[in-house]
C-alpha cells in the first residue's frame, strides 16, 4: 500500500482519470445468438489491454465493434471523448492488425504500408519518408519492393504491424497478433511489441486466446466468457487472485479442492474438504457464512513436494507420484491422492540431481503442503 | 567383364537393387505423366492445328471453277517437276477493298462495346452471387446457366419477336401510349448489341464468379480500416484483385463476339456489317474459298496478336 499514490502506471486506479476508450452497455446479437452481452469497459491512454478468452467468447466481436466492422445492437463506444458508435471504420482514429495480416497481395511491402497514408491525401514525399521510417523501425527496409508472398510469416507480421502503425492511430487493435508465429519468434515479437507500444505511446487493445501472451504483454487483462467479462485486472491480480473458478482454471493451471467453510475469522478462513480428509487454512478473511460450499485453489508451483512429512498442520495432503515430467528448468509431478484425485505440482530444479537421480521420482510416497498465503478461496 | 559391369554387380551386391527398382518406378511414373498430358495435346494438334493449316493452304490458293473451287498448292507438271504455287493476291485483295477493312473495324467496335457492356452488367451480378448465401448462390448460378438448356437459335428468334416493329416491346409501348410509331430496334446495331450482350454475358459472369469466390473479405476490411471509402476500396483492392477474372471473361466474350455470324445475320439483317457475315457470303454466295480463307486467317491474326501482346506484358509484370 503506497502512502502517496502514483497512478502514472496504473491510471485505472486513479479516481480522477478519464478513460480513453469507453465501452458502455454494449450488446451484439447475431440473430438469436448473443456474442457480446451488455459489457462495460474503460481503457486508459497508453494501456496495453488484453481481451482474453476461449473461442466464441465474444472477444473478437468486441474488437470488431471497436474497429467499426460491426455495429453494436445496443450500447455506445467512445474514443478520446468522441462518440464512435456509428462512425464507419474508415473515419475512426483506429487501426487494426488482422489475425491473417490481410496484406494486399497485389502490392509491394512499401505500397502496403503507404496505403493508409495515401488515403489521407498526404504529399508523396511525406508518405515516402514516413514509410521509410516505419520500415526501418520494423527492420524491413531491404524488403520494401517485395510482394507479401515473397516474405516469411514473421516478416509479414511486421509488415502488418507497420501498416497499422504508420497512420499513428489513437488506438491499435491487434487480433491474435502472435498466433501464426512459431514459439521463438513469438517471444521475440512479444518484447518488440511492448517496446514499440512504449515508444509510440499508442493505446493497444489485443485479442488473444493465449494466456501466456496476455500475461507478458498487458497492463490489464479482461477475461471473457460467453459474451461477458469474468474478471478485469492486472496480470498479477488475475493470476494470484482469480475471482472465479473459470478464471483460475483458464489462466495457468490450478488444483481445486471443494470444501465447506468451518471457521470464518477476520483475517483467515478455515475450510474442511471432506473428500480429501483435509483441513485448509487460508490467511485472507472473507465475509462468508460458515458451512458455505467453496473451492480452495492452489497453483501447482506453490505446492511443496517432499518425501519427509512436514510438521503437523493444515494445508497438507499425502499421495503417490504417478507421473514426472522433467522439463530441465523445472519438473512437473502428478501426485495421486488416496481418493484417486490428481494434484499437479511444479518444482524448480535448483540443484543438479546427484548421480542423475531425482530427489522425487515415480511411485514415491510424498507429502504435499503449501503456505497459508498461497491458496485462494473461490465461491463461484 | 569390363570395369563398368563389375561396378554394377558390386553395387547390386551392396543392396542397391532397391534404388534400381525405385528408378524404374520413377521412369514408369514419368512415362505415365507424359501420356496423360500428351493425349489431350495430341487431340488439340489434330483437330485444331490441322484444320488451321488446311484453311491457311486454301488462303494462298487461286480461285478456280472446279470442285473444290481452289487451285492445288503443289502439283506435278508433265516434266515431273514439283510445282509449289503460293498466291498472296487474296490478302492483297482484302486490303484493297474497303468492304473488308470496314467489316473488321465494325466487328471490333461492336465486340469491344459488347464486351464492356457485358463487364458492366456481369461484374455486379458475379459480385452479388459471391456475396449471397450458399443456397441462394446455387440457385443464382443455375439461373445463369439455365438459358444454355434451350437452343441458341431459338433464343435469337425470340429476341426477333421481342424487338420487331410489330413485336412485343413496340406493341406494348404503343398500347401504353408512350409512343405512336414503333421504334426501329430490329435490323439495326441496337439489336445486334442486345443479342451479343444477352448471349455472352454468362461467359463474363462465370470466370468473374470463379475469381471473386477466392477474394478474401478481410482485405476489404483492411482497406476500410486504413481509411479507404467503399469506392476507393473497390478501385484499389477489388478491381486489381479480380483482374484475372476480368481479363478471362472479357476474352471469352470478345473473341467469339468478333467473329459472330448468327446474331448480326438474324438481328442485324443487311444493315450491320460484321466480318462473320462477310466470310459467310464469300464462302457460300461468292464461292470464293481462297478469299474466305484469307478473311478467316486475318481474323485470327487480329484476335491473336493483341492477346500475345497482353500475355507478354503480364509475364513481364509477374517477373518484375
Amino acid at each position: 500500500m503506497a502512502q502517496q499514490p502514483d497512478y502514472s502506471d496504473r491510471p485505472w486506479l486513479d479516481p480522477n482519470a478519464t478513460p480513453f476508450i469507453r465501452v458502455q452497455a454494449i450488446t451484439k446479437k447475431f440473430g438469436p445468438f448473443t456474442a457480446v452481452d451488455n459489457v462495460d469497459l474503460d481503457i486508459y491512454r497508453g494501456e496495453l489491454f488484453c481481451l482474453l478468452g476461449g473461442s466464441g467468447c465474444g472477444k473478437t466481436t468486441l474488437l470488431r465493434i471497436l474497429a467499426g466492422f460491426e455495429t453494436p445492437t445496443i450500447g455506445t463506444i467512445s474514443i478520446d471523448g468522441a462518440d464512435m458508435t456509428s462512425v464507419p471504420p474508415y473515419e475512426r482514429p483506429v487501426n487494426m492488425m488482422f489475425q491473417s495480416y490481410a496484406l494486399f497481395p497485389h502490392m509491394t511491402v512499401e505500397r502496403n504500408v503507404a496505403y493508409g497514408l495515401e488515403r489521407d491525401g498526404i504529399a508523396k514525399a511525406e508518405i515516402a519518408a514516413q514509410v521509410n521510417d516505419m520500415l526501418s523501425m520494423v527492420e524491413l527496409t531491404p524488403f520494401a519492393k517485395r510482394k507479401p508472398h515473397q516474405l516469411s510469416g514473421g516478416q509479414r507480421q511486421r509488415v502488418a504491424l507497420a501498416r497499422a502503425l504508420v497512420k499513428r492511430p489513437k488506438v491499435l487493435l491487434l487480433d491474435e497478433p502472435l498466433g501464426a508465429l512459431d514459439k521463438r519468434l513469438r517471444e521475440q515479437t512479444q518484447y518488440e511489441l511492448m517496446n514499440i507500444q512504449d515508444r509510440l505511446g499508442i493505446t493497444f487493445v489485443v485479442v488473444t486466446h493465449d494466456q501466456e501472451e496476455a500475461m507478458t504483454l498487458s497492463t490489464r487483462i479482461a477475461v471473457m466468457d460467453v459474451g461477458r467479462f469474468v474478471q478485469i485486472g492486472t496480470p498479477t491480480e488475475i493470476y494470484e487472485f482469480p475471482e472465479t473458478r473459470f478464471v483460475a482454471d483458464f489462466i495457468g493451471s490450478t488444483n481445486m479442492f471443494e470444501g465447506r467453510i468451518t471457521e470464518n475469522g477476520a483475517d483467515h478462513v478455515r475450510v474442511r474438504a471432506e473428500e480429501y480428509e483435509a483441513d485448509f487454512y487460508i490467511d485472507h478473511g472473507m465475509s462468508i457464512k460458515e458451512g458455505t460450499k467453496v473451492w480452495v485453489a492452489v497453483r501447482p508451483e506453490k505446492v511443496e513436494i517432499s518425501k519427509t512429512a512436514p510438521p503437523f498442520g493444515p494445508n497438507q495432503l499425502k499421495g503417490v507420484v504417478r507421473d514426472v515430467g522433467y522439463l530441465g528448468n523445472f519438473s512437473t509431478y502428478r501426485v495421486q491422492l488416496s481418493n484417486t484425485r490428481i494434484v499437479a505440482v511444479t518444482h524448480p530444479n535448483q540443484r543438479r540431481p546427484a548421480r542423475g537421480e531425482h530427489e522425487v521420482d515415480w511411485d514415491d510416497e510424498v507429502h504435499l503442503s503449501w503456505a497459508a498465503s498461497s491458496a485462494v478461496v473461490l465461491t463461484k | 567383364m569390363n570395369g563398368r559391369a563389375v561396378e554394377l554387380v558390386a553395387s547390386l551386391r551392396e543392396g542397391d537393387w532397391r534404388t534400381a527398382a525405385d528408378q524404374l518406378l520413377q521412369r514408369l511414373q514419368n512415362a505415365w505423366k507424359t501420356l496423360v498430358v500428351g493425349v489431350p495435346y495430341f487431340w488439340l494438334l489434330i483437330f485444331f492445328l490441322a484444320p488451321f493449316f488446311i484453311v491457311l493452304k486454301i488462303s494462298v490458293a487461286e480461285s478456280i471453277i472446279a470442285s473444290p473451287p481452289f487451285s492445288p498448292l503443289v502439283d506435278l507438271t508433265e516434266e515431273g517437276i514439283i510445282n509449289l504455287k503460293l498466291v498472296l493476291d487474296n490478302y492483297a485483295y482484302l486490303w484493297e477493298d474497303q468492304l473488308y477493312i470496314d467489316s473488321y473495324l465494325n466487328s471490333l467496335k461492336i465486340s469491344t462495346i459488347s464486351t464492356l457492356l457485358c463487364l458492366l452488367i456481369g461484374y455486379p451480378i458475379a459480385y452479388a452471387i459471391v456475396r449471397s448465401s450458399p443456397t441462394a448462390k446455387n440457385i443464382l448460378l443455375l439461373m445463369i446457366i439455365l438459358p444454355f438448356w434451350t437452343s441458341f437459335l431459338l433464343r435469337v428468334y425470340a429476341w426477333m419477336g421481342l424487338l420487331a416493329d410489330q413485336g412485343t416491346i413496340n406493341s406494348f409501348l404503343i398500347w401504353l401510349g408512350i409512343i405512336d410509331e414503333p421504334i426501329r430496334m430490329l435490323y439495326a446495331e441496337f439489336a445486334v448489341y442486345v443479342g451479343i450482350v444477352y448471349t455472352y454475358v454468362p461467359f463474363m459472369i462465370l470466370p468473374l464468379y470463379a475469381n471473386m469466390e477466392k477474394l478474401d473479405i478481410t482485405l476489404h476490411e483492411a482497406a476500410a480500416d486504413l481509411g479507404a471509402r467503399p469506392f476507393t476500396t473497390f478501385r484499389t483492392v477489388t478491381v486489381p484483385m479480380t483482374m484475372p477474372g476480368i481479363v478471362a471473361g472479357s476474352l471469352l466474350v470478345f473473341i467469339p463476339a468478333t467473329g459472330e455470324f448468327v446474331i448480326p445475320d438474324l438481328l442485324g439483317g443487311g444493315n450491320v456489317l460484321m466480318i462473320g457475315r462477310v466470310l459467310y457470303n464469300e464462302f457460300n454466295a461468292n464461292h470464293d474459298w481462297p478469299v474466305a480463307a484469307a478473311v478467316a486467317i486475318v481474323l485470327l491474326l487480329v484476335l491473336v496478336i493483341p492477346m500475345m501482346i497482353y500475355q507478354h506484358i503480364q509475364s513481364g509484370e509477374t517477373e518484375g
